[in-house]
């Protein structure tokens, strides 16, 4: 299935990651995605058609100018966008990337689970599922996915035992609960795949692009969590 | 030669020759563990402190200086002893005789001694006045000597920041010689050095040389003398830790008080002294606690360092500092790392006193470093801001494993070597002086070869570099011979007696020139050659605009075809300049460094190709200009190390500012990706970094309420300042610069 001809569209480069899998990460954001969250901090990244058209070698030649700065846990990071999307591209990149001994993790929502993705998970290190909520009404209302497609993906990345880092954007009103977070600890005990569980504050500082686009924020009346709020479902999901 | 203080070390060639390196080798104790051994402050520093901090607050309210001694010239023994606080002071000696009080020092020139007074509401003295009527000081030498195009460029800015009115700096004594040896030993040897020259003919080396060591042990007797006014006998060797940091101290002392040069670093001390410690502790005369209560006193000391200065030298080297550099760390060349317990005591000063500019505490990284060790810089980097980064990796092979920075990034064998310093040229001006044919628009001078402004519809890659390589080439020969005069007159008018007497008598000389304004050369080097430059006239038929249409790929993104212009810039400069002979036989260096002129520079640059408006400043160093990087960090990063440090041998200075949200979500996230991104800078040849972790929301609340920060420290270019003491717009400029984000 190598195939050296195909391309992906690339919203932008990010030479320095350090909050997107461990160590320090080149990260790539795809362009395109299938999903619609409210929370989204990168509707600029929505558009199937936008973005730049980039070779996976290309890819990794840039990535390999870098490979000094990841030391003996970082590597490379694929996000979106829906990385799942392009996923014959990513597997290419993931592939590449083996072959110069760079560590490889994807960031995504989870809710493609085709022939295509299962190949690029056999080239993927780590994980970094993005679980938006813990109930399917509010996936179905907020995201515009069910969330059985989610937990279908993360069977897969248990049954391959594909290390994976749980990750939750704390949107007051929606999961800024105990109940949530208890739903959420059950999910990671369930699935021994999971390593680690990252919950992530709610931010709006992307309002601008927002309005850059000509585009609704549709979480724009929902406020930012307090650190105390973290703190507390920091506590109660490492107790 | 044996001697009882010595007891204990092992022996070495060190006991029969003057020779630091080899008594470290044979005697330090490596260290690879954690920061978990390091004592707190005691009571009684933490009491001296307080002193000092009222002092520092009092000095504030006082708009910077909190008191002149106007009378006095400052010299080893002109002043009586001062201190903070007698009764609890382990470590003694003032530069005048009350804590912050500067002294006046007219031998760079009397007029800037003058004008440093007033600025502050002081007139100097007329004792002082008249006793430099009858002397001719540094800068009377110089301007005796300048040629008429040596003035106008002066004037026009082309070259700046020339030490020819001040002590030139950047010569570390070697002051641990002090305690090692004690003063008598080092007069001995000196004498003998002096002796030998009769050996040899007499020509005008022999003669400035044979007078020089002349001087050297004359100043050797001061300093004796000096430490007596303190109660202390140094002519022996320090017999424990205490001794051993007053002896290194009064050295250093002796060299503020007699030169005000610009940087006065204090080289490589910690790890020596660790051996003293190391030593005391075993004999259980000494606890953790004690250490450290020692290096804390001596911090101390080095934080009330201070030099009366003008305004127009605030403009170029912002923030009173006095870059008391200590190089930290580093492997030694048998890769034994050279990091000592006192290593760790020497940066956790930022914790037991707070975090501070001075001394400019330089880590010489190494990718070998023990683990423990990056991850406790890379600690005290997030927490204090205070701390930078040079590439033991590239130096070491070239300066050996005993070699210190003076200033901010110029490496020098301790002892062995010193720099004629040069401060820097605008490149960025000469381009625009290239383009025009030898007219500066923002000073309305003629200036360099005469040749018609450059034609055309828009500017030509080919046509603009042959034009600038005939500029480069002028002015590098200007700077070389400009320079060539300043170090004759300082050598001849101020010589640096105590410093040099430090030194072996053999020593070698860098002439250390500098550039600013890369970054914006490279990037309308850029612009003309990848976009559609197209240049506008005024009135009288000048270029003093520029309309750039079309993208062009610009430094700090990692792209080869516009870093490659910064590279070769660099090794243009540095060749031009080798071409002109130096005085005394010095090395060419090059640096690219701009302290806090950058901010001036621009100021005095019109507008350029690259979309830089005319009067804004330019970035720092060999940064990136502000705000044009698209890939991030790293991208940003690559493109500095780039630039060849074979080319740079005076250092490339790079100053890395990211919020600590970008950096890791934990504090051991934060630690552990900051010591990967130093590894991989450094792996990558680069060459120096500052590094702060801060948001920039800090540093607009400081701008706004400067009373609610008085302590907030960051790094600039080489150095670190009290955010608080800079002016206004070196402020902004310091805001405007890019806060690499998590965004």
């Amino acid at each position: 299935m190598s195939n050296s001809a195909v391309t992906g569209r690339i919203h932008s480069i990010q030479s320095l990651g350090a909050l997107d899998g461990p160590g320090v990460r080149f990260v790539v954001f795809m362009q395109g995605c299938n999903l619609r969250c409210g929370c989204c901090h990168n509707p600029d990244t929505w558009d199937f058609s936008g973005g730049e058209i980039f070779t996976p070698e290309k890819i990794v030649e840039k990535a390999k100018h870098y490979r000094e700065y990841f030391g003996t846990k970082g590597g490379i990071t694929v996000s979106g966008g829906e990385p799942l999307l392009q996923a014959e591209f990513v597997r290419e990149v993931f592939s590449l990337c083996h072959k110069e001994g760079i560590n490889t993790c994807l960031d995504t929502s989870g809710s493609i689970l085709n022939e295509d993705v299962k190949a690029l998970l056999a080239e993927t290190d780590r994980v970094l599922l993005d679980l938006k909520y813990t109930s399917d009404s509010l996936y179905r209302q907020h995201v515009g996915c069910d969330m059985e497609a989610v937990l279908r993906f993360l069977s897969y990345l248990n049954e391959k035992q594909i290390p994976t880092t749980l990750r939750q954007v704390i949107i007051p009103t929606l999961n800024d609960n105990k109940q949530n977070i208890f739903a959420l600890k059950a999910i990671a005990e369930k699935y021994k795949c999971v390593e680690k569980t990252e919950l992530l504050p709610f931010r709006k500082m992307c309002q601008v692009k927002y309005d850059k686009l000509g585009k609704e924020f549709a979480f724009a009346h929902i406020p930012e969590p307090e650190p105390k709020t973290m703190a507390e479902l920091e506590k109660i999901l490492n107790e | 030669m044996e001697h009882k203080n010595w007891n204990g070390f092992k022996n070495g060639v060190w006991q029969n020759e003057i020779n630091v390196r080899d008594f470290i080798q044979t005697n330090y104790k490596e260290f690879t563990g954690d920061s978990s051994f390091l004592a707190g402050a005691t009571e009684r520093t933490r009491k001296l402190m307080e002193k000092v901090e009222e002092l520092f607050a009092l000095e504030r309210q006082r708009g910077g200086v909190l008191d002149v001694d106007t009378d006095t010239v400052s010299s080893l023994t002109s002043y009586s002893p001062g201190y903070i606080d007698k009764e609890n002071e382990i470590i003694v000696g003032m530069q005048t005789d009350s804590p912050l009080k500067r002294g006046v020092n007219p031998f760079g020139g009397i007029r800037m001694a003058r004008q440093a007074c007033e600025a502050y509401g002081y007139k100097l003295g007329s004792k002082v006045e008249e006793e430099f009527r009858f002397r001719t000081t540094h800068n009377d030498g110089v301007f005796r000597a300048y040629t008429d195009e040596m003035r106008k460029a002066r004037k026009c800015h082309v070259i700046t920041g020339l030490p020819d009115a001040y002590g030139r700096g950047r010569i570390i004594g070697d002051y641990r010689r002090v305690a090692l040896y004690g003063v008598d030993r080092l007069i001995e040897e000196k004498k003998k050095d002096k002796n030998s020259l009769a050996a040899d003919n007499f020509g005008a080396d022999e003669v400035r040389l044979d007078e020089e060591l002349f001087q050297q042990i004359a100043f050797l007797g001061k300093l004796k003398e000096m430490a007596n006014m303190y109660g202390f006998d140094i002519s022996q060797p320090a017999a424990d830790t205490r001794e051993a940091i007053q002896w290194t101290y009064f050295a250093y002392l002796a060299s503020i008080k007699e030169q005000n040069g610009a940087a006065m670093s204090i080289g490589r001390v910690s790890t020596f002294f660790d051996i003293y410690i190391e030593r005391d502790l075993a004999n259980g005369v000494l606890t953790e606690e004690g250490a450290q209560e020692l290096i804390d006193d001596f911090v101390m000391k080095l934080r009330i360092a201070r030099h009366l200065r003008t305004p127009e030298y605030n403009e170029l080297f912002g923030g009173d500092p006095m870059w008391i550099t200590e190089a930290v760390g580093g492997m030694g060349e048998d890769g034994r790392t050279l990091v000592t317990k006192a290593s760790f005591r020497i940066l956790n000063t930022l914790y037991t006193l707070g975090s501070s500019p001075e001394p400019n505490l330089t880590v010489l990284w190494s990718t070998s470093l023990p683990e423990n060790f990056k991850k406790f810089c890379a600690k005290v980097s997030a927490d204090t801001d205070s701390i930078q980064y040079e590439n033991d990796d590239i130096m070491r092979p070239i300066y050996g494993d005993d070699y210190a920075i003076a200033c901010c990034v110029s490496a020098m064998k301790v002892g062995k070597q010193m720099q004629l310093f040069g401060a820097r040229c605008n490149l960025a001006k000469l381009l625009l002086i290239a383009i025009n044919g030898g007219y500066d628009a923002t000073s309305d001078m003629h200036i360099g070869p005469q040749m018609p402004v450059m034609d055309g519809e828009k500017l030509d890659f080919d046509a603009v570099m042959e034009r600038f390589d005939i500029y480069i080439e002028w002015l590098s020969r200007l700077y070389v011979n400009t320079m060539n005069i300043i170090h004759y007159m300082h050598d001849k008018y101020a010589y640096e007696k105590t410093q040099m007497a430090l030194h072996d008598t053999d020593v070698t000389r860098f002439m250390a020139f500098g550039i600013a304004g890369l970054s914006v050369v490279t990037d309308s080097l850029s612009a003309i050659k990848f976009a559609e430059v197209r240049p506008v006239k005024n009135e009288q038929g000048f270029i003093t605009e520029f309309e750039t249409v079309g993208e062009f790929p610009k430094y700090g993104n990692d792209d080869d075809r516009v870093d490659i212009i910064a590279k070769d810039m660099a090794h243009k400069v540095i060749t031009e300049l080798r071409k002109t002979p130096t005085y005394r036989n010095a090395v060419h260096t090059l640096s690219v460094l701009t302290i806090t002129s950058n901010v001036m520079y621009g100021k005095n640059t019109g507008a350029t190709p690259d979309g830089r408006a005319a009067g804004a400043p330019f970035a720092p160093g060999a940064n990136p200009m502000h705000n044009r990087e698209e890939n991030g960090a790293l991208a940003s990063l690559n493109s500095v190390a780039k630039i060849s440090y074979d080319d740079c041998r005076d250092g490339i200075s790079n100053t890395f500012s990211i919020t600590p949200e970008a950096l890791g979500r934990t504090e051991e996230e934060r630690i552990n990706n900051l010591v990967s991104i130093l590894d991989g800078y450094f792996a990558k040849k680069a060459h120096h970094i500052n590094v702060n972790v801060l948001n920039r929301e800090t540093l607009i609340k400081a701008y706004e309420d400067p009373e609610a920060y008085p302590n907030l420290t960051i790094r600039v270019s080489g150095y670190a300042v009290n955010f608080h003491k800079l002016s206004r717009e070196q402020q902004r400029e310091v805001i405007s610069r890019t806060f690499h984000e998590n965004i």
